[in-house]
């Protein structure tokens, strides 16, 4: 009784995952590949084995090299057969195994029959199959085919043939390319995808042709293009033509008409496309806008989810250069909040915060406060950044924004969500003086129960600077010694900082803040403590740290005025001994030199001979070696060291560098002589130098190790070395350069043109021109956009004698690749000026 | 941009995210572990939405996504951020009509993986190598079904058996529904 129930158990159990597929096993499979080699074949038998075959390549099994051999070549067995089903699936697993060149030869002649069968279906896979496993050689062979399959009745035959031809002008274009005659026939075809796939082909082989393009794109857009693809090909192709060819003197845009007439056509990718393109050209009017947009807003009601997303991504990219074309959409924009589909919803939103005006923020912070709840944080980001921007649009409605801001802060969220919060708070504090109280509560509230110790130390960095300045700074102490009880060593020590600026600031809390600060003395972190009794001592105002107000306040907001990476590596390389180490010592250039090679190990100066010298990593490195040799001790402070310059080839015995030392008035020659050979000792190495050309010079005597009982002398000859301009130039950053040339005034400034000859890009030019004079773009001016004809680039730096030089570089192209060049330079002497353009002369 | 309209990849996974059948035309994803990644985050981001009625969009990872659901079938295609949207939609649209005829109506798991066969071809004539074929479901069907029917072989050459095995199978898959 009880066996049926279990069987119909089983039954429904393997209804349930049944797949015909189930416990399939490569090897199995394989056997069973076998009937492929049956004298009498079973057409049927043989497709389900191909089935499993392809079933295995597509669950990503992989094939070793002998078992695709072995499956490739029982396959072409198979040609035999006349069955149509079989010969498809044959045509599939040859395109899935990708047969090496030698196997190719197999099966070429069955394809080349299939190629010219009569069968419809036989032809056009036969060409896809052919075309995807062949190689140069024998295309030559079926070329003959290939030209008369484009012309073929049958346009799935022709399609076949042009899709394949698309895909062999990337590896052989010049055959390819001899067949435009029959694609040009094919472009007239009156089959829908042949006309789509012949106008893709022919565009690929002319794309180069500026001219035979743009004769396409005229006849084509006289209207008998009928498929809905080959038109937005065509669409494309057109705002290509447009891109390239400007706007006509009397102020009309070739085939903007052509575009406009698009958004009347019947098919939805048609109108999308050309809404699309017009709304991308360069420089487009708003009378131009209007059609597309108008058409946009009928997508947005649509109630296809595709169309919407569509439209809404197209009109928030107007928005940020157009956001008055799209206001007209805002009403149906604000219904697409709601929308099931979260990423249109977003987009809506977005959109409406770029686009909205001062009165309609209040209805649709009330919207977005609904939404917020439920999408993800990468969503809710988005909408935080454009809050931010929108609050700084209309900074009167800070109120509401900023409320909004800190409602979501209080919500769940991941770090990178909680930071653009904070971040968009902060700026706003900074931007509008209104809302500084407000939001330094909020994120004071925000770090009673944060749990992010990043965000929380920047916070109460921020609010150290701000919150003093405030009306009632010492509402904000509370929360600041709520950090000392209750957070981890990191926070407690920024909160002691924070207190201490509070102290030196406002006089009234000073005696309060003492107190604090005392209790803080009894931390159990060293940190801590230390922080505590440092500003104990500095707000003390005992004279035992800093004499004055004024530099208390410097010493607490001051800035560093050296890059951090760069004391960062000093403080690396500062060894500890009775001298301090000195903040002055920190090279200021903001780039520091790629870390070379670890100092070697003995470097103790021992007399007049020099230390093993090894290139060290900073410029302060070299000036401590330079100035612990008498020699030089009296040159005065070094301007600058050269990156190490290779004077033998690599592989050398000896491998010798040399790097340059630029004092006021003085030039110093490193040379580094490394030893490849661990056999061999180096002994007596004197460097000589034939100083023809250079203004000073000084040899250094590198000797290692111990001396063995006889030596052999060597001598090498090195490559020449050339002291350049650019070592004489320091690479420091301004952070705004206008003003920074502004003020600098006109009175030594010099300007004058120079042609630089061939270029391959303007990005080569400007980067020689910056390598040549050695100074530090600005503003990341240094990068050209791609296809840009001008490019102006901005460089600073410091001359030797410490005078500021600015420069201001316009390229641009004329005539084939001619780079020609326009320098300004104005600097704190008119000598210096004259030198950058002599550098640039002469280069 | 002036490109011709490409394909990235087309997919049908199962209620549970596992693979019936892919085809990828683009080198993103190099391998299969790499293409596993992406199906699984795909269907993760979608599997919550309801895209039965009409096709679905959705954008991840500069990669433009339409789907549609049916059964325990969820059909994908993909292209890159700059593709026009509508025309990813209508291909979509073609292979998921395709299947629709090519399984008479029975679009779900079962029925797929037994006419897998069906299912890869109809693949192989919606894109090639990343182009659009065809988008026309007909058409498509049209040209996948049109080998069943064997016009070039004649019936003769079928053996007795052959014709047998045939007709044991057909009337054993009409038992089973």
């Amino acid at each position: 009784m009880a066996q049926p129930l279990v069987k119909k158990d089983d039954d429904r159990d393997d209804e349930m995952d049944y797949s015909p597929f189930m416990g399939i096993e490569k090897g199995a499979v394989l056997q069973e590949a076998r009937v492929f080699n049956d004298p009498q074949l079973d057409a049927r038998r043989c497709s389900q084995v191909i089935t499993k075959l392809l079933y295995l390549l597509n669950q990503g099994e992989a094939f070793t090299k002998v078992e695709a051999t072995e499956v490739f070549f029982s396959v072409t067995k198979l040609f035999q057969s006349k069955d149509i089903g079989l010969r498809r699936m044959v045509y599939l697993i040859i395109k899935e195994l990708s047969p090496s060149a030698d196997e190719v030869i197999i099966v070429t002649s069955s394809l080349m029959k299939d190629m010219n069968s009569r069968t419809d279906m036989y032809r056009a896979n036969a060409i896809r199959v052919l075309c995807r496993i062949t190689d140069g050689t024998l295309l030559t062979q079926i070329e003959r085919y290939l030209k008369q399959a484009i012309v073929d009745k049958n346009p799935v035959v022709a399609s076949a043939a042009l899709v394949s031809g698309i895909h062999l002008l990337q590896t052989n274009p010049e055959i390819v390319k001899r067949w435009s005659n029959e694609v040009q026939e094919a472009v007239q075809s009156r089959a829908a995808l042949v006309q789509f796939h012949a106008l893709a082909l022919l565009h690929q082989i002319r794309q180069n042709d500026r001219l035979a393009v743009s004769k396409l794109v005229t006849s084509l857009t006289k209207g008998s293009v009928r498929s809905p693809l080959a038109q937005c090909l065509l669409i494309r192709y057109t705002s290509q033509v447009i891109r390239e060819s400007g706007i006509s003197q009397t102020g009309d845009r070739p085939f903007y008409d052509y575009l406009e007439s698009c958004l009347r056509h019947k098919a939805e990718m048609v109108i999308f496309e050309a809404a699309r393109a017009i709304t991308e050209l360069n420089g487009v009017t708003t009378r131009e806008l209007t059609p597309a947009i108008t058409v946009l807003q009928l997508f947005l009601s649509s109630s296809k989810p595709v169309l919407r997303f569509a439209a809404v991504r197209t009109l928030n990219k107007v928005a940020m250069t157009h956001p008055m074309a799209v206001t007209n959409c805002n009403i149906d924009m604000e219904s697409l909040i709601s929308d099931q589909n979260r990423s249109i919803a977003t987009l809506a939103i977005t959109t409406l915060l770029k686009t909205g005006n001062e009165s309609s923020v209040d209805r649709l912070m009330k919207q977005i406060t609904n939404f917020m709840s439920d999408i993800a944080d990468e969503f809710k980001i988005v909408v935080v950044e454009a809050i931010r921007s929108l609050c700084l649009k209309f900074p009167l409605k800070y109120r509401s924004l900023m409320n909004f801001l800190s409602n979501i802060l209080r919500e769940e969220g991941g770090f990178e969500y909680k930071k653009a919060i904070v971040d968009s708070i902060v700026i706003l504090i900074r931007d509008i003086p209104d809302a500084k109280e407000g939001g330094l509560l909020h994120l004071c509230e925000f770090i009673e129960d944060c749990e992010f110790t990043y965000l929380s130390t920047q916070i109460l960095h921020f609010l150290g600077n701000e919150g003093p300045k405030t009306s009632d700074p010492s509402k904000y102490i509370r929360y600041i010694y709520n950090r000392v009880i209750l957070e981890n060593a990191t926070v407690r020590a920024s909160a002691v900082s924070t207190l201490a600026k509070f102290g030196a600031l406002v006089d009234s809390l000073k005696p309060r803040i003492f107190v604090l600060l005392k209790r803080c003395l009894f931390d159990s972190d060293d940190e801590v403590r230390d922080r505590a009794t440092l500003y104990l001592n500095t707000l003390g105002g005992d004279g035992a740290v800093v004499e004055t107000d004024e530099e208390v306040k410097e010493f607490l907001f001051g800035s560093l005025g050296v890059p951090l990476t760069n004391l960062e590596t000093s403080l690396k390389n500062y060894e500890p001994s009775d001298e301090p180490f000195d903040i002055h010592s920190v090279p200021k250039e903001v780039k520091s030199q790629p870390l070379a090679e670890k100092k070697a190990p003995g470097k103790k100066p021992t007399g007049l001979a020099a230390p093993p010298v090894a290139p060290t990593s900073t410029v302060d490195a070299y000036e401590r070696l330079l100035s612990s040799i008498p020699e030089f001790a009296g040159y005065g402070k070094l301007f600058k060291s050269s990156a190490p310059v290779e004077l033998t080839e690599a592989e050398t015995e000896y491998a010798v560098n040399v790097v340059k030392h630029i004092f006021d008035s003085h030039v110093v020659f490193q040379y580094n002589c490394t030893n490849t050979i661990p056999e061999q000792l180096l002994e007596n190495v004197s460097v000589i130098v034939d100083a023809s050309e250079a203004e000073e010079f000084a040899e250094v005597d590198p000797s290692t190790g111990e001396a063995e009982e006889d030596g052999v002398e060597d001598e090498y000859q090195l490559e020449d070395l050339e002291v350049v301009s650019a070592d004489y130039m320091l690479k420091v950053g301004v952070s705004n350069f206008r003003n920074a040339w502004e003020s600098l005034g006109a009175d030594c400034e010099k300007i004058d043109e120079y042609g630089l000859g061939p270029m391959e890009s303007l990005t080569e030019a400007v980067n020689a021109v910056i390598s040549l004079l050695g100074m530090q773009p600005c503003e990341g001016t240094e990068v050209v956009p791609s296809n840009s004809r001008s490019h102006t680039c901005l460089l600073s730096g410091v001359y030797i004698g410490n005078l500021k030089v600015l420069v201001r570089l316009s390229f641009g192209v004329g005539g084939p690749k001619e780079v020609a060049m326009k320098l300004a330079v104005r600097s704190e002497d008119i000598s210096v000026s004259d030198a950058i353009h002599e550098i640039v002369a002469s280069g | 941009m002036e490109s011709c309209p490409a394909i990235k990849n087309i997919l049908l996974l199962d209620s549970e995210g596992k693979r019936v059948a892919v085809n990828y035309y683009s080198d993103d994803w190099p391998t299969n572990a790499a293409k596993e990644a992406f199906e699984k985050a795909v269907f993760a981001k979608t599997q919550k939405t309801n895209a039965r009625a009409e096709a679905e969009i959705t954008m991840f990872d500069n990669y433009i996504v339409v789907y549609k659901f049916a059964q325990d079938l969820h059909f994908f295609v993909t292209g890159s951020d700059n593709e026009n949207e509508i025309i990813l939609a209508s291909v979509l649209q073609g292979f998921f009509d395709a299947v629709g005829i090519l399984l008479r109506g029975n679009v779900e798991k079962k029925e797929s993986l037994e006419n897998l066969d069906l299912i890869l071809l109809c693949l192989d004539e919606i894109v090639d190598g990343g182009i659009v074929l065809e988008t026309d479901a007909n058409v498509i069907a049209g040209k996948v079904a049109s080998n069943s029917v064997d016009s070039g072989a004649p019936l003769s050459e079928q053996t007795i058996s052959q014709a047998l095995a045939t007709a044991r199978e057909h009337l054993a898959r009409s038992l089973l529904k």
